[in-house]
C-alpha cells in the first residue's frame, strides 16, 4: 500500500500537467525513493491514481534507465561506462568495484547492501571516470578511492 | 573577452540567487520587452543575433520560433520546452549552467515563451542531474515568488506557468519529439515528422523545443542588441559557444570563448595540451555522434559550418580525444555499443542495425573478425546513415563515428582482423561485454 504521503506528493504533481499520466514518472521515482524500487503491488496502485493500466504503465517504468522494477541494494552504483569514462579507465574501476564487492554488474552483494548497475554518461566527463551512488556523484576515481567512497554508504 | 553565459557565475560553485541574478542586470531584458517589445521584435532580434541551436543541430533559433502560429485563432494553449536531458556521451557543457545560473535559462525560457506568446513552459531534466534539479526548483520558486513567473508577470498582460519535470534517463529523450512522448509519460520513442513540434507538439499543441544553452544566450540578444553578440563571434553565426574536452588532455573542463575558435586552441591552450607521454590521435569533436577529425585538421574553426569541410559537424561542442595509446577500434565499440543499448526499438534498422555494428565490432576488437566483417560495417554506413530510414536521427548519429572511423583507421580495422586480437594489447576493454 502506498502512504498517504506518497499518495499527495504524485496527487501533487499531476496538477503541473494537463492529463494524469505525465505524472507517472515522477510518481514511479517518488515511489522508489521510499521503498527502493517498484514492485507489482506499488505499480498497479500507481496506475490506478493516474488513470493508467498496468501494462500501461509497466511498459513506461521498464523504458527508462533509472526505473527499477526488480529489488535493489540499499545502495544503488551506476558506474558511467559511456566514451570519455572508458578512456579514462572505466574498466579498471568496473573490475575493481566488482572484485571488492564480489558481484558483477547487474547483481546485488548478498548482505543487500549494494546493487551494481552500468550507467550511460553521466556528464561528468572532465572528472572521468566517474560514478553514482544513490544519485550523488563521484569522479575521478581511482581504486583507493573507490575504497574510501564505498565505506561512506552502510 | 565578454562570456555572457559564465560571467556572471560564482567562483564558489554556488548557484546566483534572484538577487546576485537581477545585480548583474538579470530580468532587465524581460521587464524591457515586457514593456516596450512585441512579440514578433523579440524573435526577429533573435534572428538577426543568427543565434544557433545549441544542441547540436545548428538550426536556426529564431526561425524555428517563427514557426509558431500567433495571433487570434492560432491554436492554444502553446508550450516552451526546454531540453535539459544532456546525455550525450561526452557532453557536461548545460550542467554548467543549470547548476551555475539557473535564473538565466529562466529568463531565456520567459523571453522565448513571449516570443512565442506561450502559455505554459517545462524544463525537462535527466534524473541524474539531481544536484541541478534541486537548483533548478529553488530558483523557479524565487522566479514566481517575484512575479518573473506566474500570472501578469511584472504586472503586463503576459502569464507564463513553469515548471521542472525529472526525467528518469534514457539517451532517446535528447531527441526533440522523444522528449515531448516522454513529457506525456510515455515511452520516449520517436513520432514522425511531418508535423513538426511547433504545429503539433506537446499534447498537440504548437510547441518550441529548444537547448539550455541556447535560451541562455536570449537574454543577453535582447539585452544587448543582434549586433553586439553577432560581434562576440569570429563566424557569421552570433556569440559565444561552450567548448568542452574530456579524453587525456592536462586539464579536462569547459569554456566560453568566441564561436569559431579553433580546435588547437581549445586543446592546447585550454585543455592544456596531451598528458605527458601521450600523443593526439584525432578527437570527436561534439559529443558521441559526430565524426572523427585528425590531429592535422585542428586549425579548423569549430563552428557549425567549418567542420564540413572535413567531413563532421560541431554537435554540441564538446571535444573527446582518442589519444595514441589508446585503440580506436576499441573506441568505436564503445560508441557504437552505447547506440545499440540506447536505441529505443521503435524502427528496425535502428535496434537491429545497430546491436549487429556492435556484434561485428566486438568480434573484431576480440580477434573473432573475418575480412567480411568490414563489407557488413560498410553496408550499415550506407543503410544508417542517409537520414530517412529511421523516424529520428539516433541511427545516423551512431553512424557518424563508426563511418568516420572506417575512413580514417581502416588500417587498423585490418590489424586488428589479420592479427587475430588488438594490436594494442587492449588493456582497456570497452564497455558491457558481459
Amino acid at each position: 500500500m502506498l502512504s498517504e504521503e506518497v499518495k499527495r506528493k504524485i496527487e501533487k504533481e499531476t496538477r503541473i500537467y494537463p492529463t494524469k499520466q505525465a505524472a507517472c514518472i515522477e510518481a514511479l521515482t517518488t515511489v522508489q525513493r521510499e521503498q527502493g524500487w517498484v514492485d507489482d503491488a506499488a505499480l498497479t496502485e500507481i496506475a490506478g491514481l493516474l488513470e493508467m493500466t498496468p501494462d500501461e504503465l509497466d511498459g513506461v517504468a521498464t523504458f527508462y534507465n533509472l526505473v527499477f522494477r526488480r529489488r535493489v541494494g540499499r545502495h544503488v552504483i551506476l558506474v558511467c561506462n559511456s566514451v570519455s569514462c572508458w578512456v579514462m579507465g572505466y574498466d579498471s574501476i568496473r573490475a575493481h568495484l566488482e572484485q571488492t564487492l564480489g558481484i558483477r554488474l547487474g547483481e546485488t552483494t548478498a548482505d543487500g547492501r549494494f546493487t551494481l548497475l552500468p550507467i550511460v554518461c553521466l556528464g561528468a566527463c572532465d572528472h572521468a571516470p566517474a560514478m553514482m551512488i544513490d544519485l550523488e556523484l563521484h569522479g575521478d576515481l581511482t581504486a583507493e578511492k573507490v575504497d574510501a567512497i564505498l565505506a561512506r554508504y552502510v | 573577452m565578454e562570456r555572457p553565459l559564465t560571467d556572471n557565475l560564482r567562483a564558489d560553485g554556488q548557484p546566483l540567487s534572484l538577487r546576485e541574478y537581477m545585480g548583474c542586470g538579470g530580468y532587465k531584458a524581460l521587464g524591457d520587452a515586457l514593456r516596450g517589445l512585441a512579440p514578433a521584435d523579440v524573435t526577429k532580434a533573435v534572428k538577426d543575433s543568427r543565434l544557433r541551436g545549441r544542441g547540436g543541430a545548428g538550426f536556426p533559433t529564431g526561425l524555428k520560433w517563427s514557426f509558431i502560429e500567433t495571433g487570434p485563432g492560432a491554436p492554444e494553449p502553446r508550450y516552451v520546452v526546454c531540453n535539459a536531458d544532456e546525455m550525450e556521451p561526452g557532453t557536461f557543457k548545460d550542467k554548467v549552467l543549470l547548476l551555475g545560473n539557473p535564473h538565466l535559462l529562466i529568463e531565456g525560457i520567459l523571453l522565448a515563451g513571449y516570443a512565442v506568446q506561450a502559455q505554459a513552459g517545462y524544463i525537462f531534466l535527466r534524473g541524474e542531474y539531481a544536484e541541478a534539479g534541486r537548483r533548478v526548483q529553488v530558483a523557479i520558486e524565487e522566479a514566481y515568488e517575484n512575479r518573473y513567473v506566474g500570472r501578469n508577470i511584472l504586472r503586463s498582460d503576459f502569464s507564463f506557468d513553469l515548471h521542472l519535470h525529472m526525467s528518469a534517463g534514457r539517451y532517446m529523450c535528447g531527441e526533440e519529439t522523444g522528449l515531448l512522448n516522454a513529457l506525456e509519460g510515455r515511452r520516449a520513442n520517436p513520432r514522425g515528422k511531418p508535423p513538426y513540434p511547433a504545429s503539433v507538439g506537446l499534447w498537440g499543441k504548437p510547441t518550441v523545443v529548444n537547448n539550455v544553452e541556447t535560451l541562455c544566450c536570449v537574454p543577453h540578444i535582447l539585452r544587448n542588441g543582434a549586433d553586439a553578440f553577432l560581434k562576440l563571434s569570429k563566424t557569421s553565426d552570433g556569440g559565444t559557444k561552450l567548448y568542452g574536452v574530456s579524453g587525456k588532455v592536462k586539464h579536462p573542463g569547459i569554456w566560453e570563448l568566441p564561436m569559431g575558435t579553433s580546435l588547437r586552441e581549445i586543446i592546447e591552450e585550454h585543455a592544456g595540451g596531451m598528458q605527458e607521454g601521450l600523443g593526439l590521435r584525432a578527437v570527436i569533436p561534439g559529443g558521441a555522434s559526430t565524426e572523427f577529425v585528425l590531429e592535422k585538421d585542428l586549425d579548423i574553426p569549430m563552428d557549425f559550418d567549418s567542420l564540413k569541410q572535413v567531413k563532421s559537424r560541431m554537435g554540441t561542442g564538446t571535444v573527446i580525444v582518442l589519444d595514441d595509446q589508446t585503440c580506436p577500434v576499441s573506441m568505436v565499440w564503445n560508441l557504437e555499443q552505447f547506440f545499440a543499448q540506447e536505441s529505443c526499438g521503435w524502427c528496425t534498422p535502428c535496434w537491429a542495425g545497430l546491436a549487429w555494428v556492435a556484434e561485428t565490432l566486438f568480434a573484431i576488437e576480440h580477434g573473432g573478425g573475418k575480412p567480411e566483417d568490414l563489407d557488413i560495417l560498410d553496408m550499415h554506413v550506407n543503410l544508417l546513415g542517409p537520414p530517412g530510414h529511421t523516424f529520428c536521427a539516433l541511427a545516423p548519429g551512431a553512424i557518424e563515428p563508426l563511418e568516420s572511423a572506417l575512413r580514417h583507421f581502416r588500417d587498423e580495422f585490418v590489424r586488428h582482423i589479420e592479427q587475430k586480437h588488438c594490436p594494442y594489447m587492449a588493456r582497456q576493454s570497452a564497455a558491457g561485454v558481459e
